[in-house]
């Protein structure tokens, strides 16, 4: 691409605090491109250690693009370009000497729609630890196994039923199993996209509430289209518009006084 | 950083804009009826008619209701619209504001009652002429709050808390000539003491009018500036 066009595209700043002291991922300079067509302009952002990032903005700004860049899913779509630097604990994780397969071990995603594999939950849950490695022994499987869907408050609900097909499961039940299944490989981020959209109240309390708990051991990423949503689990929020970075800070700062005007505009319901 | 700006009649939902404006609105007629039953007052003290401080303290239940209503209305749109940011402001300032105008409300009540009492027992007039100077200034404060809530204006806020102080000043030379004036004649403490309780509940008015000052920085600003020194409180208005 050439440089001074470059510049004048991403001649904006993003308001607030988009860098961080002690960050888990750092982006620098970002641009996305779907062929010539440019979907994420220059961001410039940290995520913390084990705190929860909610990324918010109107349909089609960027953030499920940007998301995918941080564990490097965009590398499926032929057409995406992604340019910058984007590193985990300091390590560019766009090296050639990056192993795509363990990165996103390490960032772990869960999606919009709970995605169960088409096998028994303990095999949904065990699939990942196997094919790391992380084990040698059934029992030790079986721990790991055991240990996620505790954590993840599926334990009571499934422990007798775990040779069953996972999509017998309901919803936010699939949905838990698929945040088990990402976390059993003991990521160190875990990146999700809309995860609650799909669920009804209850289970998105119960996933909401597991969020906040894993925020404890992992650093957690997460694009949501409910303020409120966005508001009871991160503690920083990150508004995007039209494939720009606006606006970074804390959650309680944004929802109750946000800087830019078309944060404001966005988070209030408004005509921008 | 551009300057926000904060228009309720923008959003998405039609029906939001109407119910913020509603709110707003029903404030404004009820500080209307505060600020009348304040006027009416001190017209009944200044003419000595006791009927006509009597019929306003009989009033004040309208105010009390409406307090009632716009609180409910504020907690039916934090149920259905989970409010943000200015949003979010304007509905918990109004809840505020309310309550301040409620209380206001409450001491004009108890101002007539007293003043009934005093006009009944005797005239002196003497101790009503500063009393009344004092009423003038906290009447004026209070509509122009009504008029900075009204119009959003911070500029004007601040400028109405600083008047408040020095009014608030003259309350304490106020109350020492009445300390004095019953030294002097303890024929008059009665009648002087229902000024000094009258005194303190012009004061308590203008206290909840720099709330309501205070509350109309916040809508606006997102700051607090409750307990700030009223420079600061200027130059945190000033910050765009
Ligand atoms: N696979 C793709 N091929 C081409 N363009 C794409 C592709 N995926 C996304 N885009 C474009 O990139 C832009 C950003 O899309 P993205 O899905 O990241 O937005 P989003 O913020 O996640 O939206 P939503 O809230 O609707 O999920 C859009 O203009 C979209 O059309
Ligand atoms: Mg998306």
């Amino acid at each position: 691409m050439n440089m001074s066009e470059h510049t004048q595209q991403n001649e904006h700043k993003t308001e607030g605090t988009p860098l961080l002291d002690d960050p888990r991922m750092s982006t620098r300079g970002v641009d996305v491109f779907y062929g010539d067509k440019q979907a994420i302009f220059n961001v410039d952002l940290d995520i913390g250690k084990n705190q929860v990032l909610a990324m918010i903005g109107p349909s089609g700004c960027g953030k499920s693009t940007f998301l995918r860049c941080l564990n490097r899913m965009n590398d499926t779509i032929d057409i995406c370009k992604v340019t910058g630097s984007i590193s985990l604990d300091g390590e560019d994780i766009y090296d050639r000497k990056i192993d795509v397969v363990e990165l996103r071990a390490r960032v772990g995603m869960v999606f919009q729609k709970p995605n169960p594999f088409p096998k028994s939950i303990y095999e949904n849950v065990a699939y990942g630890p196997r094919i790391h490695g992380l084990v040698d022994h059934k029992v030790d499987l079986d721990e790991i196994v055991e240990k996620s869907l505790v954590r993840c408050g599926l334990w009571k609900e499934v422990r007798d039923r775990l040779d069953q097909p996972a999509t017998g499961l309901s919803g936010g039940q699939q949905q838990r199993l698929c945040i088990a299944r990402a976390i059993a490989i003991n990521p160190e981020v875990v990146l999700m996209d809309e995860p609650c959209s799909a669920l009804d109240p209850i289970a998105t309390a119960t996933v909401e509430e597991l969020i906040s708990e894993l925020s404890e051991r992992f650093t957690i990423s997460i694009v949501t289209h409910s303020m409120q949503q966005a508001a009871r689990v991160s503690q920083r929020t990150a508004y995007f518009h039209l494939g720009k970075l606006i606006e970074v800070g804390d959650t309680d700062q944004i929802f109750t006084n946000p800087t830019h005007q078309l944060t404001e505009e966005y988070i209030t319901g408004r005509i921008g | 950083m551009s300057e926000k700006k904060t228009i309720i009649g923008t959003h998405i939902s039609k029906q939001f804009d109407q119910e913020l404006e509603d709110i707003r609105e029903r404030v404004l007629q009820m500080g209307g009826l505060v600020e009348e039953q304040f006027g009416r007052v001190m017209t009944a003290l200044m003419d000595g008619d006791a009927d006509q401080a009597a019929l306003v303290a009989a009033e004040d239940y309208k105010i009390n209701q409406f307090e009632m209503e716009i609180d409910e209305e504020c907690v039916l749109i934090l149920a259905r619209r989970q409010p943000t940011a200015s949003d979010l402001r304007l509905v918990v300032a109004v809840t505020k504001c309310i309550r301040d105008l409620e209380r206001i409300g409450d001491e004009t009540e108890r101002m007539a009652r007293m003043i009934q009492n005093s006009i009944e027992i005797e005239s002196p007039e003497n101790y009503y002429k500063g009393f009344l100077a004092a009423g003038e200034s906290i009447r004026k404060l209070l509509q122009s709050t009504l008029d900075c809530f009204a119009r959003m204006d911070v500029m004007s806020a601040v400028k109405q808390m600083r008047e408040a102080y020095i009014i608030d000043r003259e309350f304490h030379s106020m109350t020492k000539q009445l300390v004095d004036r019953m030294k002097k004649d303890p024929e008059s403490i009665t009648s002087a003491l229902d000024m000094m309780w009258a005194t303190r509940c012009l004061e308590k008015v203008g206290d909840h009018c720099v709330n309501i000052l205070e509350n109309v920085v916040y809508s606006v600003k997102g700051q607090d500036v409750r307990h700030q020194h009223l420079d600061e409180v200027e130059e945190t208005v000033k910050q765009s």
